[in-house]
């Protein structure tokens, strides 16, 4: 068990990164908790395998600081690190059974046949691996494997964090499900740090009390689900997160507040904006935009360019001076393609960003 | 009343013409002969099992069967295991890996009788670059005369011309490791041995299994090589099997003989890659047999 922090670290495949793009991994601070389930999430090639290898040791980093409760690690190699991680692909060892999988860590740390075997059962049994033990690894399904990888990393006892790199994607999806739960129980089982690295956003969002943001290398917000659904700290987490993602409009402000490019009416000025700052963008989660009938006080005049049902919902694309506007309510009065309709932006659910990133 | 459609046939039959054209043919040709005893163009006569008896009570049949067998063992422990270990060493990317592949796979490119030639020279105590060193430390070496000499040249020439094979197929198999095994060696604590024993070497099974059939097949076919380097000599000494069938069918004339012989041959060959291939299925799986 550790506290992990990353003290001003970054990673370059280059042997001279001088420009941020050069970066797989930019210049950064952070700080994981002792127990915590955190998950890295974005896009691929954002840097999240990159950091956790680096955390595992499998890559050093170019600059910086892996710390483990407060114990330089950066240096050490990954066996001496109290590090396990799980895979994309299970990986097994086929000549042995189950058991001796299992066993192979602690055999490698020189533990004797008594304790293993102890340890071995224990952990069996919280993966329900039990009745396998004895069968030969290669012949099992593709989730058991992966059971198999993760029960190799947790019969260590001095594991101070277990790092997964997207370890569901060969798992079949209703088996994914039952994995992540048994993932959730061993966590409040065994109180160890797990870190998760995955591009699906359901699956970092039902997993993690922390999520990790990152995209082009760059860790852009770290929140709960809650605080990356309702605040997004910045443009890719608002789009990134959330089905669809979140309507970003550029607009212009002045000193009779805000307009988008298209539209004639202005909404309220915000506090915290100011004139000619950069790119100012309006952004708002499809939930909060209500489409109503034209007309209707406080909306904007919009045009309906598609409307589908999607069972538990309704999505109305709608047409908002020069841009588009998805919307995501219940009840729908009547609309197809074409409708002038009034689309309704309630002002406490706008965000505000600049360059990106909010500021209001 | 069940009707069978026959359509199927149609589908099997080019592959029965090809495979009848090049192989039950032939092979029923050699039949022909091995039962017969061929006395002129148009005459022979039926002699049954004859051929079979006699070939089997030869002497010197046995003796090149013993010889050829103890070669093949030979060329597979020594090829093999120096198969695996050079291919374990040569660098997986960059310009060092092409490089390497190419110096590797050069025995290969060389023509059977060159190689024979090529080796000829090298070993010649008077002008070889090998005899000469191997005399002029004080070791007598001689391939001519001894046949101790001569069957370890032969052995030396297959393995410096075919371990590089072994090589090539173990290189691919090892390639085909992916990172994620090497990795979570790493963090299991793996010994540089165990992750030999438990990955790499599990994973090379398929091609290892290619490599052991192919060089048993080959070694235990070698004609050329011998045949330039010490043509069978000195005295029987590397007369193997091909080469005891070539003077049996072509130096005599016995065509009889040649034939059956050549259908024990074969078959020894079907036998031993039979054992071989279900040994191999099996080693490491733990299935027990």
């Amino acid at each position: 068990m550790a506290r992990i922090e990353l003290a001003g670290l970054a990673h370059s495949y280059k042997a001279n990164p001088s420009e941020p793009s050069d970066y797989a991994l930019r210049p950064m601070e952070m700080t994981w908790n002792d127990g915590g389930a955190y998950a890295l999430l974005g896009p691929s090639g954002c840097g999240k395998t990159t950091l956790l290898n680096i955390i595992s040791g499998l890559v050093r980093p170019s600059q910086g600081k892996v710390l483990f409760d407060g114990k330089d690690i950066t240096n050490l190699p990954t066996e001496s690190r109290n590090i396990a991680q799980v895979f994309q692909f299970p990986v097994i060892y086929d000549t042995m059974t189950v058991g001796e999988n299992l066993a192979f860590p602690l055999k490698n740390r020189g533990w004797k046949t008594a304790d293993i075997n102890k340890r071995v059962a224990h952990i069996a049994e919280i993966l329900e691996l039990t009745p396998d033990l004895k069968n030969r690894a290669s012949g099992l399904t593709a989730d058991a494997k992966q059971k198999i990888s993760l029960g190799r990393g947790l019969v260590r006892p001095d594991v101070a964090a277990v790092l997964f790199d997207e370890p569901l994607t060969v798992i079949d999806p209703h088996l994914k499900w039952l994995l992540r739960r048994k993932l959730k129980e061993i966590h409040h089982e065994l109180k160890l740090s797990l870190i998760y690295v995955t591009h699906d956003q359901i699956e970092a969002l039902t997993f993690a009390d922390k999520v990790v943001v990152m995209t082009d290398g760059e860790v852009v917000q770290i929140g709960t689900a809650q605080e990356l659904f309702e605040a997004p700290a910045h443009t890719f987490v608002g789009y990134f997160i959330g089905n669809p993602g979140m309507n970003l409009l550029p607009c212009g402000y002045s000193a009779d507040g805000v307009r988008i490019a298209g539209v004639s009416e202005f909404l309220p000025p915000r506090r915290g904006l100011r004139m000619g700052e950069g790119s100012l963008k309006l952004g708002i989660r499809p939930e909060f935009v209500e489409c109503v009938a034209q007309g209707t006080a406080d909306s904007l005049p919009a045009r309906v360019i598609s409307a589908r049902n999607m069972g538990t919902h309704w999505l109305v694309d709608c047409q908002l001076g020069e841009y588009r506007v998805a919307c995501k309510q219940r009840t729908l009065h009547s609309v197809a393609a074409g409708d002038a309709v009034g689309v309704r932006l309630p002002d406490e659910r706008i965000l505000y960003y600049v360059n990106e990133r909010r500021v209001a | 009343m069940k009707t069978y459609n026959n359509k199927a046939w149609w589908f099997v039959l080019p592959v029965i013409l090809s495979v009848a054209f090049s192989a039950i043919v032939p092979l029923m040709t050699v039949v022909n002969y091995s039962v017969q005893d061929i006395l002129g163009p148009d005459q022979s006569v039926f002699v049954g099992m004859e051929w079979f008896r006699e070939v089997m009570r030869d002497e010197d049949l046995h003796g090149a069967l013993a010889r050829q067998l103890w070669f093949s063992l030979a060329v597979l422990s020594i090829e093999i295991p120096l198969g695996i270990g050079v291919a374990l060493t040569m660098p997986a990317q960059g310009w060092r890996a092409s490089l390497s592949l190419v110096l590797v796979a050069l025995p290969l490119l060389i023509p059977w009788n060159v190689v024979g030639t090529i080796w000829q020279i090298f070993g010649r105590g008077d002008i070889g670059l090998m005899g000469k060193l191997i005399n002029d430390a004080g070791i007598s070496y001689n391939y001519t005369g001894d046949s101790w000499d001569a069957w370890l040249t032969v052995l030396l020439m297959d393995v410096w011309h075919w371990t590089p094979l072994v090589v090539l197929l173990c290189y691919a198999g090892l390639r085909a490791i992916p990172d994620a095994y090497y990795q979570a060696a790493k963090i299991d604590g793996a010994s540089r041995f165990a992750v030999f024993r438990f990955i790499q070497l599990p994973k090379m099974r398929n091609v290892l299994m290619i490599a052991v059939l192919l060089r048993f097949m080959d070694s235990f076919m070698i004609y050329t090589e011998p045949f330039v380097l010490t043509g069978g000599g000195p005295g029987n000494a590397t007369t193997f099997l091909s080469q005891y069938l070539t003077q049996k069918a072509v130096g005599q004339f016995d065509l009889g003989p040649a034939a059956a012989f050549s259908l024990i041959y074969f078959l020894i060959i079907l036998l031993f890659s039979f054992v071989l291939y279900n040994w191999m299925q099996r080693v490491g799986t733990g299935d027990k047999t």
